[in-house]
């Protein structure tokens, strides 16, 4: 069995994001760009249940312009096979990402395909679910545990009201959660031999994807700011405060 | 213009969600219906029918739809959306799991998480954890499929009385997807997305035992209880409490966070608070930047102290 792990390229979670003054966007002039966290989520798991002998062949894919080779590259190291960038300028939406990665699945047939729930960018959380319903497979969203076994994934899923278990027949798109595992460090060696291993580039044009509906991105704002309130030096003038303002 | 809101039922009763949901369609306006999914729905389509603002209720009820599984109420959802210029659901696990299925089989992008309406197709919504917000405009000839962020919007009040039709499931299970079973988590405490107060706990409990504080306090002035990723992480408490980008996004009058630090994806989660106070014994902790009051001190002693001054 294949498994397909979708990897993008965002701005790291640890950086302070600062909206440019002309509402144009996000700053990401000179700053740390990573693999998004819920998809390095992803690849751990891919990686796991290949080492566990489930699966044969780990491919990391992501949608972008050449820059998320990057990405792809620290995918590799991390112990992906190989890797597929489909080339595409500009903003790439998940309609579009579900549609590319839906040409690369069927180029593929992998058993599995495992992405992050959400991309920590612009924290949309459905290229899973679209790309689950073009293949018209099932999904497993929300993932924080994965258990194989034969051609079934019983996964227990994070929702609001606890966890939920489901089965699902192969093939089908899981996304991952934060609790799912914790991904590994990537060492020196794997970075140069990552080097070697192959990478294959082709275009949205060339898996005949239009980038279609489109919904229109305009005017970027910081959100409202709190500011700092008061300190106070107690429990006993924090009770009162709150009790002064009618909170208790 | 009409629009087709998603409802969210468990365990027979309508969520919370729902009303929330019907409030975003309500100020894009136009005729506003609310389809209910399941099976034996006669009690959630009744409480639906009172929502304000609500003009026609649809019950489509079959044997498949009876557990919340994407793959089998997508399809269905596609099929009636066909009549109408919109399809909302609630931003909660149960609409992020669904309705951007809804919206690849509809051919269209979603846009996930309203928090303001600008005109019919014009919406705000936040990315980079709320770090910043967007303008976003669905295209003329798409249909809007989209979320409604639950802290932007407040539930609308019931006692109204739309009209209900029963439907039949017009779609087959696909059979590849099982539902297994749910491990709920909660108790007798108030929900955290609806609750007025939240007491929220983090890593500096240490112990799932200590996290007992943090439940006496929010049981002794009726708040929920919520916790920090690093909380849940390290399993003091089970995963539903988990506030901020990944976990829930609340909006309390008030929120006290003990022992949490602030980091950006917590923050993101409370940033709707009416008040929000922090206790760390750290000075410098990020959560005090935001904090209307903040104390810096030790929670261990700071907890018991609240509790006796209360008593
Ligand atoms: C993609 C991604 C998504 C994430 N999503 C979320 C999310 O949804 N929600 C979330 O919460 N986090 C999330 N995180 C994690 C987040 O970055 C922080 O790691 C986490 O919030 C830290 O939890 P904490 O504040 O409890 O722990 P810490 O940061 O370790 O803070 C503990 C605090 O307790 C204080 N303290 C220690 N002892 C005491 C004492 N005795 N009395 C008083 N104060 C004390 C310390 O000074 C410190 O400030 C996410 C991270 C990533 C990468
Ligand atoms: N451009 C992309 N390239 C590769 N994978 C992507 C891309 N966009 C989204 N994904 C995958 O889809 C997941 C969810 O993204 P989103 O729906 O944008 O929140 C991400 O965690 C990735 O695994």
């Amino acid at each position: 069995m294949k498994i397909l792990v979708g990897i993008k390229r965002v701005v790291d979670y640890n950086v302070r994001i600062r909206v440019r003054p002309d509402g144009s966007g996000v700053d990401t002039d000179g700053v740390k760009m990573s693999i998004n966290p819920f998809d390095e989520i992803a690849l751990e798991e891919a990686l796991r249940i290949k080492e566990a002998g489930k699966a044969e062949e780990v491919i990391v894919v992501s949608i972008g312009g050449d820059e998320c080779q990057q990405q792809l590259r620290t995918g590799l190291a991390m112990g992906a096979d190989r890797a597929v960038q489909v080339q595409s300028e500009g903003h790439v939406q998940p309609l579009t990402a579900a549609r590319a990665l839906l040409k690369v699945v069927e180029k593929e047939s992998p058993g599995l395909v495992i992405l992050g729930k959400q991309a920590i960018d612009d924290d949309n959380i459905q290229t899973g679910q679209m790309l689950a319903a073009l293949w018209d497979r099932p999904q497993a969203t929300f993932a924080s545990e994965v258990i194989l076994e034969g051609d079934k994934a019983t996964v227990t899923r994070e929702v609001d009201g606890g966890l939920e278990t489901i089965e699902v027949d192969l093939p089908a798109v899981i996304t991952a959660d934060l609790r799912l595992n914790q991904p590994r460090f990537v060492k020196l060696p794997d970075i140069m031999k990552a080097k070697r291993k192959p990478l294959d580039v082709m275009s949205l044009g060339d898996l005949g994807v239009a980038a279609e509906n489109d919904i229109d991105i305009g005017h970027h704002a910081p959100p409202p700011q709190r500011s700092r309130g008061i300190m106070v030096e107690d429990a006993a003038q924090l009770v009162k405060e709150l009790k002064d303002r009618g909170l208790l | 213009m009409s629009i087709l809101v998603i409802a969210e039922h468990h365990g027979g009763k309508l969520n919370i969600s729902t009303a929330r949901t019907v409030h975003c369609a309500t100020a894009i306006g136009g005729d506003i219906h609310v389809a209910v999914l399941g099976h034996e729905i006669d009690g959630i389509a009744g409480e639906a029918a009172g929502l304000d603002g609500v003009s026609r209720i649809l019950a489509v009820s079959g044997a498949h739809l009876e557990k919340p599984l994407a793959a089998n109420l997508a399809p269905e959802i596609a099929a009636l959306a066909g009549d109408y210029s919109h399809v909302l659901g609630p931003s909660t696990t149960f609409g992020k799991d669904i309705m951007p299925r809804v919206a690849a089989l509809l051919g269209v992008n979603q846009v996930s998480d309203i928090m303001s309406v600008e005109g019919e197709r014009q919406f705000k919504r936040p990315t980079y954890a709320g770090n910043a917000i967007v303008d976003v405009a669905v295209p003329d000839h798409a249909k809007v499929v989209a979320t409604a962020r639950a802290a932007s919007w407040s539930a609308v009040e019931g006692g109204s009385s739309a009209d209900i039709e029963k439907r039949a499931a017009t779609t087959q299970a696909p059979g590849h997807t099982r539902y297994v079973g749910l491990k709920a988590a909660g108790g007798e405490r108030p929900d955290l997305q609806s609750a007025p107060k939240v007491v929220s706990g983090g890593r500096a409990l240490g112990s799932a035992e200590n996290f007992d504080l943090i439940f006496k306090l929010a049981d002794r002035i009726g708040a929920g209880v919520g916790a920090s990723r690093a909380a849940v992480d390290a399993g003091y408490v089970p995963n539903d409490m988990q506030v901020g980008q990944t976990g829930k996004i609340i909006a309390p009058e008030l929120y006290m966070a003990f022992g949490i630090s602030g980091a950006i994806q917590h923050v993101t989660g409370i940033k709707d608070a009416g008040t929000i106070v922090a206790v760390n014994k750290d000075a410098e902790a990020p959560i005090f930047e935001i904090a209307d009051i903040g104390l810096v001190g030790d929670l261990f002693s700071i907890i018991p102290e609240i509790q006796s001054l209360l008593d």
